[in-house]
């Protein structure tokens, strides 16, 4: 389904993506893990049409998403790493437009924006303006309108990242089921390795750049002698902690547009 | 289609749902009013140029309607910011789409706007000289709205911070506000001013409206609307291609 040979992805003098190669067939549910700042989130925006590769080919279900990205856009939904929804609209009016700009008919939008809500235990605040909700809430809106156009290819950036256990736990069983009964070929990255250890088949460890091993988890805790998948990344990737690059502009962006908002 | 309209309508609910806003950004117009129309009014009268108020006011009309347009275009940088702009740009509709129904969301919210203003100015006095033409009026608003909605968007698609923000705002929206003879007549400039207030668009806008409004303009109407029509088309053209050159 994702298929990706000896991608690189250079800005200026640094390399983020160094000759990444993977497969991900059909159906799978894919990890791919690795510190801050190693390339995942680079390695996303390729894959999603973001960003183009400086070199490397990549197929998504048959497809090269630098000629035909609107047929690659069809095939997948995303939920970001940051969040992607429009505060000053409802829950419901969110999940709306992403089904107008996915192209989702209108006789069948409805009945799914009001399954998928209730999945995710939204639909009593369906008319609330997102920016009243919590982060839990807009995290599980986010996914759910995800689905909406019911992906071939699902692709979870840290979708778990400030949940609490509850909802991780739901959110992970949506997933597998998703998995399980549609086919869905999931691809996600993640911190929290007990998470990837239980919902992914295969996982992939990147590190600066580079794939550093890939397998299931069993194999990568026997390849690296360990008996936690935890403890198998940090023997791969070492343990200092990393820092990202501190983005100075976009703090002080953040902090206006907070003072802005509430001013209004 | 049903891109564009889905859009257009966010632009518009995004507008409702800012009252507090709204009347917010009636304060500066309402100041610019009252406050020259008249403490500027007596000096105006003895020059024989008639009341200050009735020539103002199709400038403060004109002045929010580019505020407004503007900055809606400029509101890119918040979409940037909190992220909905990657929501719109993966999906897989064509970007001329995309930026066809903000644009005119925001030229439709800033004609709105435009009117609000309008309003005001009759409550405070003001008075068209024929209410017949109040039509060319409305279009001359929505020329200006789609001229600025579109530079706006052409600006929000490159800037990348608030700093650039203030940046456009005092080099650039203010300037074209101050050199479009919205708070003086065109006629017996120095020349170098003359040739610049010819060189604003809005300086065309907000002649139409006055000769809409109060019936007496700097041009004639075929000239305005030509010319606020070709710049649309430049802006709207430029707009695309800017936005179709975002990245991530």
């Amino acid at each position: 389904m994702i298929h990706v040979e000896n991608l690189v992805k250079t800005f200026g003098e640094v390399k983020a993506v160094d000759g990444v190669s993977f497969d991900v067939p059909a159906g799978e549910i894919f990890a791919f893990l690795g510190p801050n700042g190693a390339g995942k989130t680079t390695t996303i925006q390729m894959l999603t049409t973001l960003l183009a590769p400086t070199s490397g080919t990549i197929t998504i279900d048959g497809l090269d998403p630098r000629r035909t990205p609107h047929d690659v856009r069809r095939r997948f939904g995303i939920v970001f790493q940051d969040p992607s929804l429009d505060g000053e609209l409802t829950a419901y009016e969110n999940m709306e437009l992403h089904g107008v700009l996915y192209h989702v008919p209108r006789r069948v939008r409805g009945e799914r924006i009001e399954r998928l809500m209730k999945v995710f235990e939204l639909w009593e605040r369906r008319d609330t303006v997102v920016k009243q909700f919590s982060g839990g809430m807009k995290r599980r809106l986010e996914i759910a309108r995800g689905l909406l156009h019911t992906p071939k290819i699902l692709f979870l950036d840290e979708p778990t990242l400030g949940l609490d256990p509850q909802s991780r736990n739901q959110l992970w069983t949506h997933v597998k089921h998703l998995n399980e009964t549609e086919q869905v070929t999931v691809f996600l990255t993640t911190h929290y390795m007990d998470e990837a250890d239980r919902v992914a088949q295969r996982i992939a460890i990147i590190d600066h750049g580079h794939i550093v091993a890939q397998g299931t988890s069993q194999e990568l805790k026997v390849q690296t002698g360990t008996d936690s998948l935890e403890a198998a990344f940090l023997k791969l990737t070492g343990s200092t902690i990393r820092d990202e690059s501190a983005d100075v502009s976009g703090d002080q962006m953040r902090q206006m547009a907070k003072m802005w908002s509430n001013r209004r | 289609m049903s891109v564009v309209y889905i859009l257009w309508l966010r632009e518009l609910k995004r507008y409702s749902r800012s009252r507090a806003m709204i009347v917010a950004s009636l304060g500066q117009p309402l100041l610019y009013l009252l406050v020259l129309g008249f403490g500027l009014g007596p000096v105006f009268q003895q020059a024989g140029r008639g009341s200050y108020l009735q020539f103002v006011a199709p400038g403060v009309v004109g002045m929010s309607v580019l505020f407004s347009s503007i900055f809606s275009g400029i509101g890119l940088l918040w979409d940037r910011q909190f992220g909905f702009l990657k929501e719109t740009l993966v999906a897989p509709v064509p970007r001329l789409q995309i930026m066809t129904g903000r644009t005119l969301g925001g030229a439709t919210t800033a004609m709105i706007q435009g009117l609000l203003v309008l309003t005001v100015c009759l409550i405070a006095g003001f008075r068209p000289s024929h209410p017949g033409l109040l039509p060319l009026a409305v279009l001359f608003m929505a020329l200006v709205s789609i001229v600025f909605a579109a530079l706006g968007t052409a600006i929000g698609s490159t800037l990348q911070n608030m700093q650039g923000f203030q940046l456009i705002m005092n080099f650039l929206v203010m300037p074209i506000f101050f050199l479009s003879g919205a708070l003086f007549p065109l006629t017996n400039l120095p020349t170098a001013l003359a040739v610049i207030t010819r060189l604003d668009p809005l300086t065309y806008g907000i002649d139409g409206l006055r000769g809409a409004l109060i019936g007496s303009s700097h041009f004639a109407v075929a000239t305005n609307l030509s010319v606020l029509g070709v710049v649309a088309a430049l802006f709207l053209g430029l707009g695309a291609y800017s936005f179709s050159k975002i990245q991530i």
